[in-house]
Formats: C-alpha cells, sequence, structure tokens
C-alpha cells in the first residue's frame, strides 16, 4: 500500500514537471515571441515582415498542436508506466 | 441557374442532411442525450468540438477583423487557439475521469455544496445565454442575404432546424451533425482562399501565400500591403502594439474563457476513456487551426484585394469611379452593410485614414473625407465575389457560414439544457426524478431555450457584440478557476470556492458595466469606454474592459486559496475524490452516480 501511494505521487509529480514545461513553451512562444519579445525579434526577416508576427498568426498556433500531441503522448505512456492506465 | 437557386439547393441540401443524421441517431437514454452514449471516436469527437467552438464569430468576422486591425488582432488567433493547451493539460482528462455529465455536476460535488453547483448553473446560463444570442442573428443575417428572406424569418427557420435535430437528437444528434458541419463550413472556408492565394501570390496554399511573393508587384505581399495602407494615411498591417500589456491580458482572457467555456468542456465527456480525452484536444486544435491559419491569409489578401479595387491604378493614382464600382459592391450595398456617400462630388470613391496626421496629404488630394464604410462582417461573405469566383462557392460560403453558427448554438443549447434538466432539477429541486422524467424534462428545457434564444436573437439588446465579451469574461473569472483549483488543490474547500467564484464573477461584470454600460442599458455607462478612462489609462498601460476576464481569475484563484486557508480543510472523502480524479485507472464510461 505503501509503495502504491509513492507510485501514485511520483506520477502525479512527473505529470506536473510536464505541464510546467509545457506552459513554459505554450507561454514563449504566444506572450514572449508573439508578443513583448516581438522588438527583439525584428531583425529576423520572414516573409515581409518579421519572426514575431509569424508566431502571432501562424508560429504559435503550430507550436500548440505539437504541444498537445506531445503532451497527450507522453501522458498516455506514463499511464502504462506507472500502472495507472485504463484497462 | 440563378445565384438564388444555386444557394438554395446548396443550404437546403445541408439542412437535408443534417435531418437525415438526426433521424439516424434519436437518443433514447438520458446518458446518450447528455454525452452521446460516451463512445465517440476521439478523431471524430475532435472535429465535433471544432465545429462546436467555430462560430459566427471565428467564420464571419475573424478574418474581417484581423484585416482592419492586422497584426494588433492576432490576439484571436492565439487567444482562440491556445486555451486547447489549458483544457488538454489542466481540465478534460480529469474532469473525463471524473465522468459526470455536466460542469456545474463537478463543482457540486468536488465542493460539496448545492450553493457551489447553483453558482456554476448560473455562470453556465449567463455565459451560454449570452453567447447564443450571436449565433442566433448571425443565422439570420446569413439567411436574409442568401435566401432572400426577412432575417426574422431566416431567424425562424434556423431555430425550427436546430429545433428538429438537436431536441430529437440531444448530444448523440448533435455529435454527428457537427462532424457534417464542420465538413461544410471548412471547405466553403478554405476553397475561396485557396483561389485568392493562387490569384495574388501564385501560391496554392493561403498560409504559405501569406508569406510569399505578390506577383504582381513582385514585393512581399505583405511588405505590399503595408506600403499600400500607409500612403493612405492607415497604421501599418504590420505595426507592433504600444500597450502590451492590454494585448497579453486580452489574449490571456480569451484562452481561459475558451478553457472555461462550458459547452466545449462537455464535448470531452463523451469520449469512451480519458487517454482520448487527451488526443481529442489535439485533434480539435488541428481541426480548428486548418481554419485559424487560413484566416490570416484570407484577411490581408482581402484587404489588398479591397484597396486594389478602389484604387486600381495604386494608392497614389485616382480611384474608381462610383458609377464603375463591381456587382458585389452593389449588391452589399443594399444590405447597408457598404456605405457610400460622395463628400468631395467627384463620382470618385475614396478610402482612407481621416485622422489629423493625414489631412494635409487629403486636402491637396481634394479629398473631403473617407466615403466608403465596408463593415467587417461582410468580409469573408463577400470574398468570393470580390475575387470573382463562380456562383457555386457563394452558394458554398452561404451553407458553409449557416453551418458554423447551427452547430455552435446547438452546443451551447445543450450546455444550458443540461444545466437546467440535470443540475437544478435532478440535482437541486426533485433528486428522485426517474429516468424517463428527467430525458423529458431536458427535451423541454432545450425547447424552451430555443424559443428564448430567437426571441432575444429577434428582439436584440442591441448589445449584441459587447456580450460576447461577457460570456467569455465569466468563463475566465469564475468557471475555470473553480474547476482547475478543484482538481489541482486538495486544500480549496467548499467555502473558499463559492467566494472565488462570486468574486471573480462580481469584479469581471461590474468592470465590464463600468465601461459599456449597466447590464448593457445604452447611456449607463459610469466612464467613458477610452484607454485613458482605463484601470492603469493614465500609464499607457490600460486594461480594457474586454481583457478583465484574465485579472478576473487571478482574483478568483487569490480569494479562493486565502478564504480556503482560513477555513476547516475538506472532508477525507473529497479529498480522495481528488485523488482519483488524478489517475486514469477505473475511468468506465460518464454515468450518471
Amino acid at each position: 500500500m505503501a509503495d502504491h501511494k509513492s507510485n501514485a505521487q511520483a506520477y502525479w509529480q512527473a505529470n506536473l514537471r510536464l505541464i510546467i514545461i509545457s506552459l513554459a513553451i505554450w507561454a514563449l512562444v504566444s506572450y514572449g515571441f508573439g508578443i513583448l519579445l516581438r522588438p527583439w525579434l525584428a531583425g529576423i526577416a520572414v516573409g515581409g515582415t518579421d519572426l514575431g508576427f509569424w508566431f502571432a498568426q501562424q508560429g504559435s498556433i503550430l507550436t500548440f498542436i505539437v504541444l498537445i500531441f506531445f503532451y497527450a503522448w507522453r501522458m498516455n505512456k506514463l499511464d502504462k508506466e506507472f500502472g495507472v492506465d485504463e484497462e | 441557374m440563378s445565384q438564388f437557386a444555386i444557394n438554395l439547393i446548396f443550404v437546403g441540401g445541408s439542412f437535408a442532411l443534417y435531418i437525415a443524421i438526426a433521424i439516424w441517431a434519436r437518443a433514447g437514454t438520458t446518458k446518450e442525450f447528455y454525452v452521446a452514449g460516451g463512445g465517440v471516436n476521439p478523431v471524430m469527437n475532435g472535429m465535433a468540438t471544432a465545429a462546436d467552438w467555430m462560430s459566427a464569430a471565428s467564420f464571419i468576422s475573424m478574418a474581417g477583423l484581423i484585416a482592419a486591425g492586422g497584426y494588433a488582432n492576432s490576439t484571436f488567433l492565439m487567444g482562440w487557439t491556445g486555451g486547447y493547451v489549458l483544457l488538454a493539460m489542466l481540465l478534460a482528462p480529469y474532469l473525463r475521469k471524473f465522468g459526470k455529465f455536466t460542469v456545474p455536476d463537478f463543482i457540486g460535488d468536488r465542493f460539496y455544496s448545492t450553493g457551489a453547483r447553483l453558482v456554476a448553473v448560473a455562470c453556465l446560463i449567463i455565459a451560454s445565454v449570452t453567447y447564443v444570442i450571436g449565433q442566433m442573428t448571425g443565422a439570420g443575417v446569413a439567411f436574409s442575404r442568401f435566401l432572400e428572406v426577412s432575417s426574422d424569418m431566416g431567424l425562424i427557420i434556423a431555430a425550427v432546424i436546430v429545433f428538429l435535430y438537436a431536441v430529437m437528437g440531444g448530444m448523440k444528434g448533435i455529435t454527428y451533425t457537427q462532424v457534417a458541419q464542420y465538413v461544410v463550413l471548412i471547405i466553403a472556408y478554405t476553397i475561396p482562399a485557396v483561389f485568392i492565394s493562387l490569384q495574388l501570390t501564385d501560391t496554392f496554399l493561403p498560409p504559405i501565400g501569406l508569406f510569399s511573393e505578390h506577383t504582381e508587384s513582385g514585393m512581399p505581399l505583405l511588405a505590399k500591403l503595408d506600403q499600400v495602407v500607409s500612403e493612405l494615411g492607415f497604421r501599418d498591417y504590420t505595426a507592433d502594439v504600444d500597450n502590451k500589456l492590454n494585448m497579453v491580458l486580452f489574449t490571456l482572457s480569451l484562452m481561459i474563457g475558451t478553457a472555461g467555456l462550458p459547452h466545449v468542456i462537455i464535448r470531452f465527456f463523451t469520449v469512451p476513456k480519458v487517454a482520448d480525452a487527451r488526443w481529442s484536444a489535439g485533434w480539435a486544435l488541428v481541426f480548428i487551426a486548418l481554419l485559424y491559419l487560413t484566416a490570416p491569409a484570407v484577411a490581408s489578401m482581402a484587404r489588398l484585394n479591397l484597396m486594389n479595387t478602389i484604387y486600381p491604378a495604386g494608392p497614389t493614382a485616382d480611384s474608381i469611379q462610383y458609377a464603375e464600382r463591381p456587382d458585389w459592391m452593389k449588391t452589399w450595398e443594399t444590405t447597408g452593410l457598404i456605405q457610400f456617400t460622395d463628400k468631395n462630388n467627384d463620382g470618385r470613391i475614396q478610402v482612407y485614414n481621416d485622422t489629423p496626421a493625414f489631412a494635409a496629404t487629403a486636402s491637396e488630394r481634394g479629398w473631403n473625407g473617407n466615403e466608403l464604410v465596408v463593415n467587417n462582417d461582410i468580409l469573408v461573405l463577400a470574398n468570393p465575389e470580390i475575387a470573382n469566383l463562380p456562383g457555386w462557392v457563394i452558394g458554398l460560403i452561404a451553407a458553409g457560414g449557416l453551418a458554423a453558427a447551427l452547430s455552435t448554438a446547438a452546443g451551447l443549447l445543450l450546455a444550458i439544457s443540461s444545466a437546467i434538466s440535470h443540475d437544478l432539477i435532478k440535482g437541486s429541486i426533485k433528486p428522485d426524478i426517474s429516468e424517463k422524467g428527467e430525458l423529458m424534462a431536458a427535451r423541454i428545457s432545450m425547447g424552451v431555450a430555443i424559443v428564448v434564444a430567437t426571441w432575444l436573437g429577434m428582439n436584440p439588446p442591441g448589445f449584441a457584440a459587447q456580450t460576447v465579451a461577457l460570456a467569455f469574461g465569466i468563463a475566465a473569472a469564475s468557471i475555470f478557476p473553480a474547476l482547475m483549483m478543484g482538481i489541482f488543490s486538495k486544500r480549496v474547500n467548499n467555502k473558499g470556492a463559492i467566494a472565488g467564484m462570486l468574486a471573480g464573477l462580481i469584479s469581471t461584470c461590474v468592470y465590464i458595466f463600468l465601461y459599456l454600460g449597466w447590464f448593457f442599458i445604452p447611456g449607463t455607462a459610469t466612464f467613458e469606454n477610452i484607454p485613458q478612462n482605463w484601470l492603469f489609462g493614465g500609464t499607457g498601460f490600460g486594461i480594457s474592459p474586454l481583457s478583465f476576464g484574465a485579472v478576473g481569475a487571478m482574483i478568483n484563484f487569490a480569494v479562493a486559496f486565502t478564504v480556503s486557508a482560513l477555513t476547516a480543510p475538506p472532508p477525507v472523502r473529497i479529498q480522495e475524490l481528488v485523488e482519483s480524479v488524478r489517475f486514469p485507472r477505473g475511468a468506465g464510461k460518464a454515468t450518471d452516480h
């Protein structure tokens, strides 16, 4: 039982770590590159404008998709490793 | 064949399809009515979620907003997609594990309080009803433009169609019609965009065309657009924004508002497993992104096309004669969505930014004010005509716009009816109601909700646009934080959750009402809605009423944690409940109790 408990805690900690990393990237591409850091990226030209504009109108959406699939894939694997997946 | 006949075939054909699906997918149990029996394939659920989520606002208005605002309105693109990351990681899998039918179900059980459940029901109903008004009016406008009926008549037709398939099929019927509606709306949106991208940039994919070379001038498309609009006194299309605080908060409000909208959340109760809920959020965003990556391309290309139509020889040469204007301008003039007044009586149409900074250039060119007012909403609907596309593409756009409005309306109506029949009647007033009785109650409350929404659509309270801000504000400030704390904290208790939800709800509503009018009654605003008057407005970093949802959410979190810390922790069985939603094992299908 004690073993089961620590296992459960490790699973939850792993989930939280994954969420924090994913949301840091989520914030970086949208609030960072797309909005606040745009002036610093202005030197990088992309199709008639700059990298910040690209992140605001396309890059962040593409990153969001990758993040969700990465999270789903990792979590579904963690479920099995920790034996908490659905039968 | 006349354009009217083509439109009728496309719209009538798509409606026949929705009705056929509804007859095939009738709901026989409350479980089928609320969560489609809990057996929906995750990819299919992703597609249904995309149609559910993408409303008339996404389909009709968003590209127009971006065309008008340029970079500054990228907030809608990031805000309305970024919420899915939050849903996938912070809400959907755990709420699916919890395995009940509605959002107030979770809040009521987790915070072991009928009061919390009722506050959640109230938030859900206010947010969903305000949201559904916009869908019904959108459907009415699309009908009146394409089928040549009055917009009230159009509204009634739309209401009857939704009534037929939503009341009969419940979530099961709605799910499968939403899949069909997604297909219709995405084809309708992308086909004109591909044609326009080919015309302007020789590039097949619009998102790539956006960053490609403008064939005619040999310049990058966005650089050409910047040049054209700046010569007419407008801000550069790609110009940066000064008030970044507000831009961040607005984007954040849209993101957490999206994640907190009940009609989107309940879609994730329909998949078989927790793992499927995670995948399904990803698929939903893929299907949404097909439209959201096309929209900014449509926006910039349509703006350039419009300017080229009015200034055929470039913005520094003479503009087009009013008598020689294209046919699409004439059709839209009759709807009042395009208005022309020849202020300098030269028989030509002048479009420019009528500001003091541009006044010298304007008078030098003999201009006496901007002469053409174009409503943002016509951009997508008129796009095929502006680009001279064949008549069937116009019929397709009509069917697509209606699909977007009806699919969202149906999802919202289901969220409202389940909150009434399941949370209010079964959960509070009459817990011993039979399965059959509850199903009947669900159908009746859905019928009543449709009648109310139709009535509000016909007599819009004159604030349809602002109400969407309220819907997002409430979802962001009350529902999202309560759900998140319910899952990620074992310490937040009933008193904390209720106090937090009320604090978030009230602070957000008050801030919106201060600037947009108390209960949106015109003329009752305490402050004029201009940036200088906003909170921190004096610093140039004012917070707009539309951006306050994120602040309301922070207030909610702060109050909930403070109150919980000062009162007794939740009982052990609740802490065990929180523990159980965190682990997928033993999920089973969505159940009643």
